[in-house]
Parts: structure tokens; sequence; C-alpha cells
């Protein structure tokens, strides 16, 4: 199970870093929109690859319910944690296109 | 010759003017991966042997009962379940519902070979004339939409009852799922293997990491079946869903257990899965329907 671990280690990394850098000063719509705009591209492109993952899917329906309550802090926060999901999912999605050789049995 | 060294042979045959020029390119040609060559034949021999070598005890064909297979305490359950099999239900529901004429007199019988029955061994093929998979599911409502009728959901209930009551007609019949000699055939199948092994969802696990890397070991309190003749007790009762499932609702709860986003039933990745993965379980008998925890 050591794969397992290492795996979900290195995909909690990214996420960690991907959490600290969102913005400590206070959102506006502006920021959320921008912010929202550009998970919702990454996540397109994790579509296109055919590897959206769920999680992805939440954070940005969690970012939009904090937009409609004027919660723009939250809301941006959100859309950056979409934003990283999406993008470490595009991330496995490439890698794995030679990546997968490695598990065949043989 | 795999495709990459058929490259560099064209590549040698042009600029070179010399044979040795050629030899030596042949030479040179970078030995490439088993991944690399499609050798489906040679995929089901490593496949078996790899399942066979991990459990010496178990016979071949018992790798068809899934983790019924791995434990003895689970194997005596199985029996006693077997006694009133939850799954009988919708056996039933299947037989009626494969009888039961279509609004234009015609019948699911008149849709397959042998009038459907005693065939599930031969599904998935590939149909040379679409230059793709198709599944015993997708054959199903395919049937049902060329004789005017609404096609069933094909995660469970009728497709459920369905496909149970065309296993049950197969039951121990060997997989006997054929590769036709065409590119896109073996394309198909190289997909199927490609998906099969690939990781996705935020947990960063593909189906070969419970399925292959870890069978017979727990997660959380299920016992995880190998990948050998996993298809072959489809579709299954099971308890966790507390219903009937079928092919392609194992596949999509498995993608949403990884917190993968799963792909419409009966896409063509899932299409090409089950191609693979039945391939490679060819000789094993069909057992389902089947009943899981």
């Amino acid at each position: 199970m050591s794969v397992i671990r290492t795996s979900i280690l290195s995909l909690a990394a990214v996420l960690q870093i991907a959490g600290a850098t969102s913005a400590l000063a206070a959102s506006s719509e502006a920021d959320f929109k921008a912010a929202f705009a550009a998970a919702e591209a990454a996540n397109k492109e994790a579509g296109a690859l055919r590897n959206q993952w769920t999680v992805t899917a939440a954070a940005l329906a969690d970012a939009k319910k904090a937009a409609e309550k004027g919660d723009f802090d939250l809301a941006t926060a959100q859309s950056k944690e979409a934003e990283a999901l999406a993008k470490a999912s595009i991330y496995q999605a490439t890698s794995e296109k030679q990546a997968w050789k490695a598990l065949e049995i043989r | 010759m795999n495709v990459r060294s058929a490259i560099h042979v064209a590549s040698a045959a042009v600029f070179s003017a010399t044979l040795a020029l050629a030899a030596l390119a042949l030479t040179a040609t970078p030995p490439a991966t088993a991944a690399d060559t499609i050798d489906p034949a040679a995929d089901a021999r490593a496949f078996q042997k790899y399942f066979t070598t991990k459990f010496p005890k178990l016979k071949l064909e018992d790798f068809v009962n899934g983790p019924y297979s791995m434990d003895e305490g689970m194997h005596r359950q199985w029996e006693e379940k077997e006694q009133f099999p939850p799954y009988e239900f919708s056996l039933d529901m299947g037989k009626e519902l494969f009888a039961k004429p279509f609004k234009n007199g015609k019948s699911f019988a008149d849709c397959f070979p042998n009038g459907g029955i005693g065939i599930r061994q031969n599904y998935p093929y590939f149909d040379e004339k679409e230059g793709k998979v198709v599944t015993l599911e997708l054959a199903l409502n395919r049937c049902r939409e060329a004789n005017g009728e609404a096609p069933f959901s094909y995660v469970k209930d009728e497709m459920a009852a369905l496909t149970a009551y065309m296993a049950f007609t197969s039951r121990g019949k060997p997989f006997d799922i054929k590769i036709p000699n065409d590119p896109r055939a073996l394309a198909a199948y190289q997909n199927g293997k490609q998906y099969f092994y690939t990781r996705r969802g935020q947990l960063n696990f593909s189906c070969a990491t419970c399925h292959v890397q870890s069978p017979g070991e727990r997660i959380r309190a299920e016992v995880l079946a190998p990948a050998l003749g996993l298809l072959n007790a489809m579709p299954i009762y099971r308890s966790e869903w507390s219903g009937m499932g079928t092919i392609s609702r194992r596949f999509t709860t498995c993608n949403s257990q990884i917190r993968g986003v799963p792909l419409e039933p009966q896409a063509d990745e899932y299409r090409d899965l089950e191609y693979y993965l039945s391939y490679v379980s060819n000789g094993l008998p069909i057992s389902g329907p089947g009943a899981r925890p």
C-alpha cells in the first residue's frame, strides 16, 4: 500500500502549496470573477483530457454559493482551490500518458 | 515487430543506400517496452500467470468468485448465500423482460445470435462495420431503439435484470473474446489497457491499484477482488448498493470512489476497458449473475 500512500501524499503537497498562496487581502467581486473564470477554464481543460475530479466540481459549486451570499473572500479562496485541483488533474492526465506503462503486468 | 521498429526499418529503407546500413538501423532500434507492443495473447498469458502466481492455492476458475475466492470464511458465506441468492428476483425479472415482445411484436431474441441464449461469453465484440467495441449492454439498448422502444438506464434495474438472465444462460461457458486482425480492434484493446492502468481521480488510483496490486487486501471493510475474472460475474448484487448493478455501474462508481468524475456509461473508454478486461480473462467461465458484499 506504500504506492498509494506516496501518491496521496504528493497530491496533498500540491494542494497545500495551492492553499498557502490564497489571497490574504479582502477580495472583491471582480477578484472572485477572475478566479472563478480561471478555475472553470482549467477544469474545462481537464474535461478535454477526460480527467475531471469530483472535488473540483464541489469547490466550484462552493465558490458560487459563497459569491451568491456576498462572501467574496471565501468565494475567491474556493475558486483558487478549484483551480489548483483542476491543474493537478491536468498534470495527472498528462503525466499518466506515459506513466501508466510502469504498472503494466509483463 | 512493433510500430517503432517498423518506422525505423522504413526510414532505413528510404535513406540508406546499402543493406548494411539498413541492418545497422535495425540493431540500433531502442528496445520497446511491453506497453508499446500490442500483443493481446502475450498480455493474457502474463495477466493470468501474475494472478495464479500471487494466489497459488486458487484454481484458475475460482478467480471468477472475486473476494469470495480470497478468504475461507468469506467463501463459506458465499456458499450459504448461493442457497437463496440475492440476485434471484432480478434474474426472474430479466427472464420475463427478455421474452416480452416489443410493441412491434419482435423481441430481444430477434436481435441476437442463437436467440440471445448462451452468448454472454462472446461479449463485448469488435464491430468491424462500426469500427468500435460493442458491449452486451449497448447491444441490448440498440435492440430496443431499433424496435421503437426507449433505451433502459445502463446502470441498474432492467438492464441489470436482462444481463443477469443472459449471463445465467451462459454460466460455465468460458469467456471467448475475439480480437480480429484489424488495427482498429487492436487500438481499442490498447486503449482499454491504457485506461485500466492509468491513475485518475484525486486519490490517484488506477483500476490496477486495487485489482492488480492489492487483491485480497482490505480497503476499509471490503476485500478487493482480483482483476482476473472480475467481469465474468457481472452483473452483481452488491449489499453495499442494496441492489443489482451492471458493468457500467461498476466502472462509473469506481471512478467516483477515487474522486474522479465518471464518464458517461458506454463511453468509448469504458467499452474499450471492458474489451481489454474481458479478453485477459478468456478461458475463465461466466459465473454471473454474482453477489458481492
